[in-house]
């Protein structure tokens, strides 16, 4: 599949997956990608965390905030592909619905310390609602080819974007009540949303994968696009009869890529869903530099997809 | 031996094992807890969340006691025991201890907006460890309590939660919540009007009214829980509480560990110890001709140059935050082929962690 049209199929794309399996990192590949092949891209992150930034150019304290920034201009083939990134905060999408919802006077003071709290926890899954609600309004509005938002870590996805349903049912008038119904639309919509997990090719985060995946389509009903499978080590060949080191090492490899492919088979048996997969960086932190190899990579294998 | 990490576990009363996400904290609590056994002391391991394949290795699977510590067959003189924790339990349990009467703790615990507490409010999970922790201190069948703690962006989240809940009772808010059980709904003041009236705009009234019901339900033990909770951070912050920094050899996982120990520092409570998991072996450097005498084809040199890059970064990483934690134990376990799924994977991690060196440079 040509990228950009594996691109351009929906709006937003939600990148999601468990600590450490490198969500991140997919987030920054995937917009670096589609910069690449001509698209103008927004990336949305909802903790305003170190590291996203950098890897997209910016300096390694970098962090986004909530007015959008162009990190990268003049991409793909015709110089129209570029990557801004911003935060999306669930306090300052709280303020803004408030003063859009003519509380502008209140606004301030709701959304102070400890009040958002008492709100929140009286109506849980009101801050995914408010992060998910400013989301379909920057893609309602336009001025992006495509939207990655960077979702919450750990097991969280599936109650963020369960949130929607959920507050369905507690919250039943109201211009928040409408705001759930519309987020809950553009999830159920794969023309507007799908979810692209990622894991690392081990068993836990494997299990986790299809565990969510299943919990997704379920009880969120949102489309979910190809999963990532990140970290791979390249196959290599070795002669026989290595000796000391470069023995130790090759048996190293051959173990690690050997587990992996186990795993990336098991995946594959259990999920119906294509994969793309990533190859492990030999270094322990990751540059611009790389995640421009890593997206041209990630290209090829969204080539390769039907 | 890593003797200085064997002395922290034998002597410590309470280890905290403290990072971000997918770094390994829960099989790191359990580990340690399973060389305290092997040592022939009596521990437990807190798991908060753990990956099932862990959860059935430690018989914690659907067999085991809901937050009530089980005991874990190990071939040690001591004993291995661990439990998951369980939030809305735990929290039931401290509602129930400072109610007045059993009708005051079921007109809370059968609050919906108290279940969303129990179930959702950012810091609660941290404080039910926390309070897990002081019970299972003052246990006697335990010389050791191991915890590991939800993931969080600051170690202090964990510290603060205790206040944190606290202080959301406390808030202003909620003061402004329960005079309407001594003035009525309709006669409240300006400035409560102010808050509610917004809030029942944009989440409901029905919402408000189960908030309402629910601070009016806990009018009166905001003090012993105040108390409990200062109970609880004194013994956070005691001096047989020590804290374990567990990390990746990744440089972005580096980084936020040396922001926790940073965070730590300013708070009084240095790092005890520090653990990276997952770090890539260094095989020796081939010397210049010396690949000339392995059989030739393939990709044998290349292959060990990627290894030694990436196990030489990883190093050069580590070596900034153990800078920073002084002379706090160390110890290192290498990237293993699988996961855990049982106690002899455990027992490969204890061997590697109190096998690995200890000097402090």
């Amino acid at each position: 599949m040509n990228p950009l049209h594996f691109f351009a199929a929906s709006r937003l794309l939600i990148v999601a997956g468990k600590g450490g399996v490198g969500k991140t990192t997919v987030t920054a590949v995937l917009a670096r990608a589609a910069a690449d092949s001509g698209l103008r891209v927004l990336v949305i992150d909802v903790e305003g965390k170190a590291g996203l930034p950098h890897m997209l150019g910016g300096s390694p304290d970098d962090v986004f905030e909530y007015e959008p920034r162009v990190l990268i201009e003049g991409a793909g083939p015709d110089g129209r592909g570029s990557i801004a990134g911003r935060v999306v905060s669930p306090g300052e999408a709280l303020r803004e619905y408030l003063a859009v919802h003519g509380f502008r006077r209140l606004s301030g003071r709701l959304a102070s310390g400890g009040v958002l709290d008492v709100v929140s926890t009286a109506a849980p899954g009101i801050e995914d609602i408010l992060v998910l609600g400013k989301v379909k309004q920057i893609e309602q509005v336009g001025g992006y080819d495509l939207l990655l938002l960077d979702a919450p870590a750990a097991g969280h996805a599936v109650s963020f974007l369960q949130a929607a349903a959920g507050l369905l049912d507690s919250v039943r008038v109201g211009p928040l009540q409408t705001q759930a119904r519309e987020v809950a639309e553009l999830l159920a919509d794969p023309a507007r949303c799908q979810v692209i997990l990622v894991t690392l090719p081990e068993p836990t985060p494997v299990n986790e994968l299809v565990e969510t995946s299943y919990a997704l389509e379920d009880r969120v009903g949102v489309a979910l696009g190809p999963v990532v499978v990140n970290g791979i080590y390249p196959p290599r060949t070795f002669p026989a009869r290595l000796t000391g080191d470069l023995r130790a090492a090759a048996e190293f490899r051959r173990a690690r890529v050997d587990a992996q492919a186990a795993q990336i088979d098991q995946l594959a048996e259990r999920l119906a869903l294509p994969q793309l997969r990533l190859p492990f960086v030999f270094t322990a932190g990751l540059s611009p530099a790389d995640i421009v190899d890593l997206a041209a990579a990630m290209a090829v294998q969204i080539a390769g997809l039907t | 031996m890593n003797t200085a990490l064997d002395d922290l576990v034998r002597d410590a009363r309470i280890l905290l094992c403290c990072g971000s996400g997918g770094v390994g904290k829960t099989t790191t609590a359990a580990v340690l807890a399973m060389h305290a056994a092997r040592q022939g002391r009596r521990a437990v391991v807190v798991t908060i969340d753990p990956a099932k394949r862990l959860a059935d290795a430690l018989g914690l699977g659907t067999g085991g006691l809901a937050n009530e510590p089980t005991r874990v067959d190990v071939d040690a003189p001591g004993e291995l025991w661990a439990m998951m924790l369980d939030t809305r339990t735990t929290f039931d349990a401290i509602v129930g201890r400072y109610s007045a009467t059993p009708e005051q703790a079921t007109a809370i615990t059968g609050n919906r907006f108290y279940r969303n507490i129990a179930g959702a409010l950012s810091g609660t999970q941290e404080y039910m460890a926390a309070e897990k922790l002081y019970e299972l201190h003052h246990d006697s069948r335990f010389d050791l309590v191991v915890v590991d703690t939800p993931p969080t962006r600051n170690a202090l989240d964990f510290l603060n939660a205790p206040a944190r809940l606290t202080q959301f009772l406390d808030h202003r808010v909620y003061r402004a919540l329960t005079m309407p059980s001594k003035l009525g709904f309709k006669v409240l003041g300006t400035a409560t009007q102010l808050v509610l009236r917004p809030i029942a705009k944009v989440i409901g009234g029905e919402v408000v009214t189960d908030v309402m019901g629910f601070f009016q339900a806990f009018d009166g033990m905001e003090a012993g829980f105040r108390d409990r909770a200062q109970t609880v951070i004194g013994l956070l912050r005691d001096a047989e509480t020590h804290y374990v920094l567990v990390a990746s050899p990744r440089r972005d996982a580096l980084a936020e560990a040396g922001f926790f120990a940073g965070k730590l520092f300013e708070a009084g409570l240095p790092v005890s110890a520090v653990i990276v998991n997952r770090l890539h072996p260094l095989f020796g450097a081939v010397e210049a001709g010396a690949a000339d005498h392995q059989p030739p084809g393939g990709d044998a040199a290349a292959n060990l140059r990627e290894l030694r890059q990436v196990a030489t970064q990883e190093r050069a990483a580590l070596a900034s935050l153990f800078a920073q934690i002084g002379d706090a134990c160390r110890a290192e376990v290498p990237l293993l082929a699988g996961d855990v799924h049982d106690l002899a994977g455990l027992a490969e991690i204890e061997g590697h962690l109190f096998a690995s060196s200890a000097d402090r440079g």
